[in-house]
């Protein structure tokens, strides 16, 4: 790696053109070469991104032809009880998905690489993040049934509190409006914390163990090793997860079909599961597509927000 | 990166010098606490799949009668048989695995061509296509969904494999080529510049100059394609309607809530939908490892 770095160096400082040939002209050709993605790219995104834009200013059922009504989906989604209840459940599904997994797998991997890796056998802690990394593995559709049974009035969990005396507190975990909501966040954790976990531990292999150590012969202990060396030398990787465990969030649909379908009383509806029923079981495709562009801009918000911080903070490192 | 981190780090450190050292024994018992405590929370992460494993080769009349706590009074495989052959399980492995495994090869093939003009050829208004590829993977696929489903029902690629194939190459591509892009923007030039002496064109050049020397960051491109496609369930959901195209995920969930589907055949047919992964995981594990660090020293 180090050779190929100092190799790389040339490549950032401008390159004489070649003798007898434009720059400009000869950077021309690899065109060819984007033009096959850039075709399919059009066809299966671009286009549909369009035709959804467009859509969601008309009134169409799927048959026959759209009727325009310019914003008037918009304006009734400003309205639509259901539409807002589904931003707020997003809002829980960042703290379950993006927050909590974030929070709990940095404090994890350093556990597991600062302490049990360094004090008992790395293999340990390879074994332990590995259990935590499992849920990842399982499809999420999957996860979602098997906690969907777990969860179920006579399911396996209720059975647990009978055992150990909690009986009381047995419940229709998932049918109830109240506890609904808390149950999938609980079982987004589980599904997620792997990936932070995983992540952070690979970004902790790359900072010099020697500062670990002159830290700890200086005395520090694990607290302060954690904010003095953990957090600080994973924040890329920091930026990173939480960057695409956002995305995830908003997007999240997979586990909330398989778990309540968004029930029940939509206490656990959220955007890509209204977009999906609206459009396939109402039959509503302009609304759905109006749900659809509004999730995008969201996304596209969010995303541009986060790069441009990274970006910001990758500066503000350099100018040291 | 960690590079230039390190000496800023080094003088973050050096006013804990003042802090006293810690007793040597307490330390040392304190370590086996954290031990229990994250040993304790890793099993608790693996109850789960136990309750799984206790329910699968359980039969209806011992679950109705022990819960799915109790230890099964035999090994009952009629609900994972069951669940085998009404879904015709090989034949959901083998879509799932062509589709997959389509996906990933025509996926790196593609980030390769666009990333090979966006990286190397470095095609005017690069940072612009780089960045529009990277918002594209962001999209949710809600905003794409409807128009694709009613154009495959218009040309005849509704309920195909290939639809799904030819949806997810693209979408795949889409990190694929933004990933690569960077990496090939370091690429060392005197390679490039050598091969050029020696008269190679640029299809030559990328073949055999740029190819093997990404070999390694393309085997773990391709292992993330084939996971991550293999997972995926709303365009499967949506497209793939019938038993003959169906994938894993897909035919598990369109069975939720069957009268077939009781404790024991759920969690039979969960844990058989899961062993695909798992020996993934096993497989693939170290050149992940391998290629999450190689990526992390960039």
């Amino acid at each position: 790696m180090a050779v190929s770095e100092t190799v790389a160096v040339p490549a950032t400082t401008p390159t004489p053109p070649a003798p007898g040939r434009g720059r400009r002209g000869r950077n021309a050709a690899y065109w060819l070469y984007l033009l096959p993605g850039a075709v399919l790219f059009i066809l299966v995104i671009g286009a549909p991104l369009v035709g959804t834009g467009y859509l969601s200013l008309t009134k169409w059922s799927g048959v026959g032809d759209p009727t325009w009504v310019g914003l008037d989906n918009y304006q009734q989604l400003l309205h639509d009880e259901v539409f807002w209840a589904s931003f707020r459940n997003t809002v829980a599904m960042i703290v379950a998905m993006v927050v909590v997994p974030t929070l709990l797998g940095l404090v994890l991997a350093s556990v597991l690489f600062d302490i049990i890796g360094r004090r008992f056998r790395p293999r340990t802690a390879a074994a332990l993040r590995a259990a935590f990394y499992l849920p990842q593995v399982l499809p999420v559709v999957v996860a979602g049934i098997v906690w969907g049974w777990i969860l179920r009035p006579d399911g396996a969990f209720n059975s647990l509190l009978d055992a150990v005396g909690l009986g009381a507190l047995r419940h229709d975990w998932l049918g109830d409006p109240g506890t609904a909501l808390p149950a999938v966040m609980a079982v987004m954790i589980w599904v997620q914390i792997g990936y932070p976990v995983v992540v952070f531990m690979a970004a902790l292999q790359r900072v010099d163990p020697e500062l670990y150590e002159a830290a700890e012969v200086d005395g520090a202990n694990w607290a302060h090793r954690f904010r003095a060396i953990t957090l600080p030398q994973i924040r890329p990787e920091t930026f990173v997860v939480a960057l695409t465990c956002t995305i995830a969030a908003l997007k999240v649909f997979g586990p909330i079909f398989a778990l309540t379908r968004g029930g029940p009383e939509n206490a656990t509806n959220v955007p890509s599961y209204f977009a999906y029923y609206t459009f396939f079981k109402k039959l509503q495709v302009g609304y759905g597509s109006a749900i659809s562009t509004v999730l995008t801009l969201i996304i596209v918000v969010v995303a541009v927000v986060f790069i441009w911080m990274q970006a910001r903070s990758e500066r503000r490192d350099r100018g040291f | 990166m960690a590079v230039t981190l390190i000496p800023t780090e080094s003088a973050v450190v050096t006013p804990l010098r003042s802090t006293p050292s810690r007793d040597r024994h307490r330390r040392g018992a304190a370590r086996w606490v954290v031990l229990a405590l994250v040993t304790l929370a890793a099993l608790a992460m693996l109850v789960p799949f136990a309750f799984m494993l206790l329910n699968a080769f359980k039969s209806p009349t011992d679950y109705s009668s022990g819960g799915p706590l109790s230890w099964p009074t035999e090994f009952y495989t009629k609900g994972l048989r069951t669940y085998w052959t009404t879904v015709n399980f090989p034949l959901k492995v083998w879509n799932s695995a062509l589709i997959a495994g389509s996906v990933a090869v025509l996926g790196v093939v593609v980030s390769l061509l666009n990333a090979y003009a966006l990286g190397i050829g470095r095609v005017r208004g690069r940072l612009w296509i780089v960045g529009l590829f990277l918002l594209a993977n962001m999209l949710p696929q809600e905003a794409l969904i409807y128009p694709l489903y009613y154009v495959a029902k218009e040309i005849g690629l509704y309920n195909t494999r290939l639809s799904v194939i030819i949806i997810f190459t693209v979408i795949q591509s889409a990190f694929g080529t933004y990933l690569l892009a960077s990496v090939l923007s370091t690429f060392p030039r005197s390679l490039l510049e050598a091969a050029a002496l020696d008269g190679a064109g640029k299809w030559t050049v990328l073949w055999r100059v740029v190819f093997p020397n990404l070999r390694p960051t393309l085997a773990v491109l391709l292992i993330f394609f084939f996971i991550w496609t293999w997972n995926e369930f709303l365009i499967p959901l949506v497209m793939l309607i019938d038993n003959q195209t169906q994938t894993i995920p897909v035919a598990l969930a369109s069975l939720q809530g069957d009268r077939l589907m009781d404790a024991p055949t759920t969690n039979a047919g969960a844990l058989i939908s899961l062993v695909p992964a798992i020996l993934f995981f096993l497989i693939f594990q170290r050149t992940l490892a391998r290629g999450i660090t190689a990526g992390a020293e960039k």
